[in-house]
C-alpha cells in the first residue's frame, strides 16, 4: 500500500507534528494528505480541534486548494500542462491522445487512472510537459507516458 | 586518476532522461574499470542541449549533448572521460557561444557548482556578499541595494531598496522576509532552476535582507508543482544550519536569522503577494486589500519584505561587487541583468541572462533560433498568462520595463513564449479568460464573474454570433476588469485578450465572414 490506512490515532500522530506551528491549517491538511493519500471527510473535525479553528475554516481551506483531495488517488495519476507554453507545442493534441490511450477523459478519475490539467510545471522549454505519478516528463507523448506509467505502477 | 563528470539533476534535464544517462554512465565506467565521480549539478540553462554532460579536464570542462542512453557506449569508446572527440562534443563549455555571450550575475553559479556543496559555493564567490553585509550597518546595506537600482523580478518591477527601507523603518518586535517562489506563470522557470541549481544564493540573499531590515525569520513559499526545488531548498537550509550560517549566530556574528519553507497548494493566485501571505498563514489564498502594505502589515500582521526568488538571489552579487558594478548594466531605469526564459515553440529554449535592453528578435531568432516546428513565428507572449501577445512587427522592441510598457506589453517575470503560425489567437484569448475563471480567488466581482462572461463572449465570437456586438462587449468587459479588479489577476487578464484582438483581429473575424 502506498499510503497509511486512515485511522484517528494515525491522524493524531500526524497532527501532533503540525498543529502547534504558526498558521497550521494548510500544513495540517497537506500532512494528512501525504500520510493517507487524501483528506477523509471525518478528518475535518479532528483537524479543526487540533488547530483550534472552526470546521468551516478547515472546510474552506480544503476546498480552496486544487491539490487537496477528498478521495484516495488511483494507482496512476496523470497531469498534463495545458498552459500557454505547452499549448504552443501541442498540449491540446497531447490531451486528446492521452485520453484515447488511457481510455479516460480530462478531469475524470476511475479506479485505475486519473487525468488532470496543470497550469505550468516549470519545464516550458521542453514542452509539452506532463507528470506521471509525480515524475516530470518533458517532450511528452502519449506512448511515452503509457510506458512510464506501466514502469512506475509495475505489472 | 578519477575523472569528475557533471550530469544535471535539474528537473528539466531529468524530464528528458538525465537520470537514465547518469545511471548508464556509472554502469559503463564500472564495466570498463574507469574511475569517475559524478556530480549532479544544476543546468547551465541551454535546455535544448540537455541532458548536457560535462567532463572536467585540464583544459576546462568539455561538454557533450544532448546525450541519450544509447550514446553512452560510444562516448566511452571515444574516450570522452578524457575529453575525447565525439559527434556530440560541443568543445569547452565556456566556449559555447550561446552561453559565452550571456552576462550571468544572478545565474553565475547555476550549472557550474554542486548545488549542495558549501565548499564549491564558497570557491565560486558564495558568502562574500553576506560577510560584507555583516560588517555594515542596516542603513548602509539598504542604501547599497537602493543604489544598485535592483527592481522586483517577480513582475511588478518595484525598487527593492525602497521596500526594504519601509520595513527597516517600521518598528516591530518581529519582522519577516518572505520569498515568493510561487512561479506560476507559464513560460517561466528561472526561479525553479535557481532553487534547484544554486539554492545557497537564495538563502544568502534572504539572510542579507534579514540583517538589513532587522528580521530574524524567513519563509520561502514554494509552489507544489516544484517538488525538486522544495527538496533542494530544505536540504540547503539543513546544510547552512550545520555550517553555522543560518540560526542564532550567523557566521559567528552573534546575529540571528533562520529560514523555513512552505509548500503551496496548487493555486496560481497565491503568487500574488497578499494571497501568498494568507496561504502561509494557512488560510484560503484570498487577496488582501492594499493598503496596508505588506511592508507595514504583512505576515501575521508584522512588517514583511516580500521579494521574488531572482530579486533576493541577486542581492549577494550586489553586496559582493558593489552597487556600481550592477547598475553599470542595463538601460534607463531598467538596470542590471534580466534572466530571460525562452519557452514554448522555440528551437533553442532555456535561460538567457543578459543586461536589459536586448531586442526581442535577438532573443527569439538569434538565441532561440526560431521555432521548434520550423514554421514562421506568429506571436510571442511575454510575461506569463497575464502578459500581452505581440506580433512579429514588434520584434525589435527593447526588452526592458519601460519599452515593453510603451509597446503595450509587460516584462513580468521575463518569460517569453513563442507561437508559430498555427496558433489561433481567439482560442488563446479565450484561454486567458478561462484561466482567470479557474484561478480567481473570488474576492472581487470583475475577476470572479468577468472572466467567465469573457470566455463565453469569446466563444460566441468564435462561433460567428454577432461578432461586432460581442467584440464591443468584450472590450467593455476588459475595461471593467482592468479598472475594477483588486489585484493583477483580474486586472491584467484583459492584457492578453486585448492585445490578441488588436494585433490578430483576423482570428476573431474569421467566422463572421462565413
Amino acid at each position: 500500500m502506498r499510503f497509511t490506512a486512515w485511522s484517528v490515532d494515525a491522524a493524531s500522530a500526524v497532527l501532533a507534528t503540525t498543529c502547534d506551528k504558526p498558521g497550521p491549517v494548510l500544513i495540517s491538511l497537506q500532512a494528512i494528505q501525504t500520510e493517507f493519500g487524501y483528506v477523509p471527510p471525518q478528518a475535518v473535525e479532528q483537524i479543526a480541534k487540533a488547530c483550534n479553528v472552526s470546521r468551516a475554516d478547515v472546510h474552506g481551506v480544503l476546498t480552496y486548494y486544487h491539490d487537496l483531495r477528498t478521495c484516495l488517488p488511483p494507482a496512476t495519476v496523470l497531469r498534463i500542462c495545458v498552459a500557454e507554453a505547452c499549448q504552443s507545442v501541442g498540449s491540446r493534441e497531447l490531451v486528446r491522445e492521452v485520453e484515447k490511450s488511457f481510455n479516460t477523459r480530462m478531469d475524470e478519475s476511475n479506479a485505475e487512472v486519473e487525468l488532470k490539467p496543470v497550469y505550468c510545471l516549470g519545464n516550458c522549454a521542453l514542452g509539452p510537459s506532463a507528470m506521471v505519478n509525480g515524475e516530470l516528463v518533458g517532450r511528452a507523448t502519449a506512448q511515452g507516458m503509457k510506458n512510464m506509467a506501466e514502469e512506475l505502477v509495475g505489472t | 586518476m578519477t575523472t569528475t563528470i557533471y550530469i544535471p539533476k535539474d528537473s528539466a534535464a531529468r524530464s528528458i532522461g538525465a537520470d537514465h544517462v547518469a545511471r548508464a554512465i556509472e554502469a559503463e565506467s564500472a564495466k570498463r574499470g574507469i574511475s569517475i565521480a559524478i556530480v549532479r549539478n544544476g543546468s547551465r540553462g541551454a535546455l535544448w542541449l540537455e541532458p548536457l554532460v560535462e567532463v572536467a579536464t585540464k583544459e576546462g570542462r568539455i561538454a557533450y549533448g544532448p546525450v541519450t542512453v544509447p550514446d553512452v557506449q560510444s562516448l566511452f569508446d571515444s574516450g570522452f572521460h578524457l575529453g575525447g572527440d565525439h559527434k556530440l562534443s560541443l568543445g569547452r563549455t565556456d566556449d559555447i557561444a550561446w552561453l559565452a555571450r550571456q552576462d550571468r550575475v544572478t545565474f553565475a553559479r547555476v550549472g557550474v557548482i554542486d548545488p549542495h556543496s558549501m565548499a564549491d559555493y564558497q570557491d565560486h564567490g558564495g558568502l562574500v556578499g553576506l560577510r560584507r553585509a555583516l560588517s555594515m550597518e542596516h542603513e548602509e546595506i539598504v542604501t547599497e541595494v537602493t543604489q544598485s537600482g535592483l527592481r522586483g523580478r517577480g513582475g511588478a518591477g518595484f525598487p527593492a531598496g525602497i521596500k526594504w527601507r519601509t520595513v527597516m523603518a517600521t518598528a516591530s518586535n518581529q519582522k519577516y522576509i518572505c520569498c515568493n517562489a510561487d512561479e506560476g506563470d507559464s513560460g517561466t522557470f528561472a526561479d525553479r532552476m535557481l532553487m534547484e541549481g544554486d539554492p545557497f544564493t537564495l538563502l544568502e540573499g534572504m539572510t542579507i535582507a534579514g540583517i538589513a531590515v532587522g528580521a530574524t525569520e524567513g519563509v520561502i513559499y514554494v509552489r507544489s508543482e516544484y517538488p525538486a526545488a522544495y527538496d533542494a531548498l530544505n536540504r540547503a537550509i539543513e546544510i547552512a544550519r550545520e555550517f553555522g550560517w543560518l540560526g542564532g549566530d550567523i557566521l559567528g556574528s552573534g546575529k540571528t536569522f533562520d529560514i523555513r519553507t512552505r509548500l503551496g497548494g496548487g493555486s496560481y493566485v497565491c503568487g500574488e503577494e497578499t494571497a501568498m501571505l494568507e496561504s502561509i498563514e494557512g488560510k484560503r489564498g484570498i487577496v488582501r486589500s492594499k493598503p496596508p502594505l505588506p511592508a507595514i502589515f504583512g505576515l501575521f500582521g508584522k512588517p514583511t519584505v516580500i521579494n521574488n526568488v531572482l530579486t533576493l538571489a541577486t542581492v549577494p552579487a550586489i553586496l559582493a561587487e558593489g552597487a556600481q558594478a550592477y547598475m553599470s548594466r542595463g538601460v534607463g531605469r531598467s538596470v542590471g541583468t534580466q534572466v530571460f526564459q525562452l519557452a514554448g515553440n522555440i528551437a533553442r529554449g532555456g535561460i538567457v541572462e543578459t543586461a536589459f535592453g536586448v531586442t526581442l528578435d535577438l532573443l527569439v531568432d538569434d538565441y532561440g533560433a526560431g521555432t521548434l516546428s520550423g514554421r514562421p513565428v506568429r506571436a510571442v507572449q511575454i510575461g506569463g498568462p497575464l502578459g500581452a501577445y505581440l506580433p512579429i512587427g514588434s520584434m525589435n522592441v527593447s526588452m526592458d520595463y519601460e519599452s515593453l510598457l510603451a509597446a503595450g506589453g509587460m516584462l513580468g517575470h521575463g518569460g517569453i513564449v513563442v507561437f508559430d503560425e498555427s496558433v489561433d489567437m481567439a482560442e488563446q484569448a479565450k484561454f486567458a479568460m478561462e484561466f482567470c475563471a479557474i484561478e480567481s480567488c473570488g474576492k472581487c466581482t470583475p475577476c470572479r464573474l468577468g472572466s467567465t462572461r469573457g470566455a463565453e463572449t469569446i466563444e460566441k465570437i468564435m462561433l460567428g454570433n454577432d461578432v461586432l456586438g460581442n467584440k464591443k462587449l468584450l472590450l467593455d468587459l476588459c475595461e471593467v476588469m482592468s479598472d475594477g479588479s483588486l489585484c493583477a489577476m483580474g486586472g491584467l487578464t484583459p492584457l492578453p485578450v486585448r492585445s490578441a484582438m488588436l494585433h490578430f483581429g483576423e482570428d476573431f473575424d474569421r467566422r463572421a465572414r462565413v
